[in-house]
């Protein structure tokens, strides 16, 4: 498998999850779920709708605050980051209904998530100082070659709103690694794409992790799609974890056979 | 016909400073989602400050870019301090646009308890005279009002459109939340955008003043000109402020010439009267995105 040899041993967890609470008024989305992603692999996390997958998401971005437990990610404590510094952490995500900024282009969403990467704060940034520009050229240098990658040139200088939902997705995967993470976070991706473009989807993520020693944290409802690019899944049901290992034996846990599949598979 | 040539070239010149006062209304709008009712308040004191700069001395030029700076810092302040706190849900803009009037009632009392309700002289910083325009002719002011927007629209338009902070402030504006996962701080570039607007009103303010006289009470008919010029162009379009800015200066300038039970009293029933038709029949404006949510 693609075992990343960036940081030495690969025992060590990556992201970490640790009894992770988190309760809206009194419904209970997070129920203590832990677990551990190990870098360089990918990790399917699957469960019925309101199993907490989205809201845990949330917490790992830092959109919503949990009640109580951990998360870290290679040691550093997530929770004590705010939304902005996600990026930097190294933390990339993408939406179960997309988040991109409609009103600019998609060569223009892309050089937008590349903004950890620009050093230069916005002080000299709007002067056009040299070195600036000469940063600005490598990053609009970065983000062609990757929509090149994701095979999106044809669409680079359109606006992001009233291109089809399956570009989209892709538009949003670019952006997301225009931040160079080392987490990336997929909510959904293969949501409203054809099977084609899921077969497509799924060989591109593991492409990806392979080529840039990414972790990937995946939530999915498409089945196969998630059995057949993970190296773990864990599943979720009522906020809490009910399995947590390798695709085969996930697929014939019993409780998750009860829970998830309603005894039909 | 000459007649018609001066109103249409009158009619720019005042429409360049509505359309201006509506980019500074628009760049709020887009930054977080309310209209700024004091905006219009904001370029008046503003231009109270360059009056008071300009009478102790320092030249008019100056004077403008002075209070330019200082409402960028105001508006900038405003932001932070008055409207951020609120948050920026659907939930909170009824409580931001009662701030916002609150805002607008302490700036008109504050000018007139700083400086009285005299109105004051400021002189155009283009200078007195007129210049040939064709058959017509145009003030020196009216000139140089329409040039000084232009300069600064083509400014903007090369700030937003060609700069990483550009850029950067869009992406604030567009999608938030996602801008922050970017690692893009929001908060920032909302408060930039309450400052240029600022700095464009008081830009706005000084410009209009020789004309409108100053006095606490001075931008509060611009504004609804300005409004119009907004809803018209489209309240999320930058460029569809100016242009719709444009187009209300000339309508009410013939309206007020050529429609007779109208007149030079009743002009401002005509921004009302935009602001009626656009909102009924074609409610996203000229260049305004349609809402559309995806379910």
């Amino acid at each position: 498998m693609a075992e990343s040899t960036t940081r030495g041993g690969s025992a060590e967890p990556f992201l970490s999850v640790r009894d992770v609470h988190l309760r809206f008024g009194g419904v209970t989305a997070l129920d203590g779920p832990s677990f551990d992603l190990r870098r360089g692999e990918i990790c399917g996390l699957i469960g019925p709708n309101g199993a907490g997958k989205t809201t845990l998401f949330n917490c790992i971005s830092r959109l919503y605050q949990p009640d109580s437990g951990s998360i870290t990610l290679a040691g550093v404590d997530l929770l004590g980051l705010r939304t902005e510094q996600i990026a930097s952490a190294g933390i990339a995500r993408t939406f179960q209904n997309l988040g991109l900024f409609g009103s600019m282009t998609v060569l223009e969403n892309v050089l937008a998530g590349g903004y950890h990467r620009t050093r230069s704060g916005f002080g000299p940034s709007g002067l056009g100082l040299p070195l600036v520009r000469r940063e600005e050229r490598k990053e609009v240098a970065a983000a062609r070659e990757l929509l090149a990658d994701l095979g999106l040139s044809d669409v680079s200088d359109k606006l992001a709103a009233g291109l089809p939902y399956g570009t989209l997705k892709r538009v949003e995967l670019a952006r997301a690694l225009m931040a160079s993470p080392e987490l990336l976070m997929l909510d959904e991706p293969a949501n409203g794409l054809i099977h084609e473009e899921v077969l497509e989807l799924a060989g591109t993520i593991r492409r990806l992790c392979d080529e840039r020693g990414l972790s990937v944290l995946l939530v999915e409802h498409h089945m196969a799609m998630v059995m057949s690019v993970s190296d773990q899944v864990v599943v979720l049901n009522l906020g809490r974890k009910i399995a947590d290992g390798r695709p085969d034996a996930v697929r014939s846990d019993p409780a998750v056979i009860e829970a998830y599949l309603g005894g039909a598979a | 016909m000459e007649l018609f040539l001066q109103q249409l070239l009158d009619g720019l010149a005042t429409g360049a400073l509505y359309g201006a006062l509506a980019l500074s209304v628009v760049l709020v709008y887009r930054a977080s989602g309310i209209v700024n009712f004091a905006q219009g308040e904001m370029a008046m004191f503003a231009a109270f400050l360059t009056w008071q700069a300009h009478t102790w001395g320092v030249p008019l030029v100056l004077a403008i870019g002075l209070s330019m700076l200082i409402a960028f810092a105001f508006g900038a302040g405003v932001e932070r301090v008055l409207i951020r706190p609120f948050g920026t849900t659907a939930a909170a803009h009824l409580s931001l646009i009662i701030v916002t009037l609150g805002l607008m009632l302490v700036l008109t009392s504050g000018a007139g308890w700083t400086w009285g309700y005299l109105t004051k002289q400021v002189p155009p910083v283009f200078g007195e005279g007129v210049v040939d325009v064709g058959a017509s002719a145009m003030s020196r002011q009216a000139l140089g009002i329409i040039l000084a927007v232009a300069v600064m629209s083509v400014l903007l338009y090369f700030l937003f459109q060609k700069t990483r902070l550009g850029l950067d402030m869009r992406a604030a504006a567009s999608n938030p939340e996602s801008a922050r996962l970017s690692g893009i701080p929001v908060g920032r570039m909302l408060m930039l955008g309450w400052g240029l607007a600022g700095a464009i009103g008081a830009l706005v303010g000084a410009l209009a003043a020789p004309q409108l006289f100053l006095q606490p009470n001075m931008m509060a008919a611009m504004l609804l000109y300005a409004f119009a010029a907004a809803t018209l162009g489209g309240f999320d379009s930058p460029v569809g402020a100016l242009i719709g800015g444009l187009l209300v200066g000339v309508l009410e300038n013939m309206a007020g010439t050529y429609i007779d039970i109208i007149g030079n009293d009743f002009k401002q029933a005509v921004a009302l009267i935009i602001i009626m038709a656009v909102l009924l029949f074609k409610p996203e404006g000229l260049f305004g995105s349609r809402t559309v949510a995806r379910v």
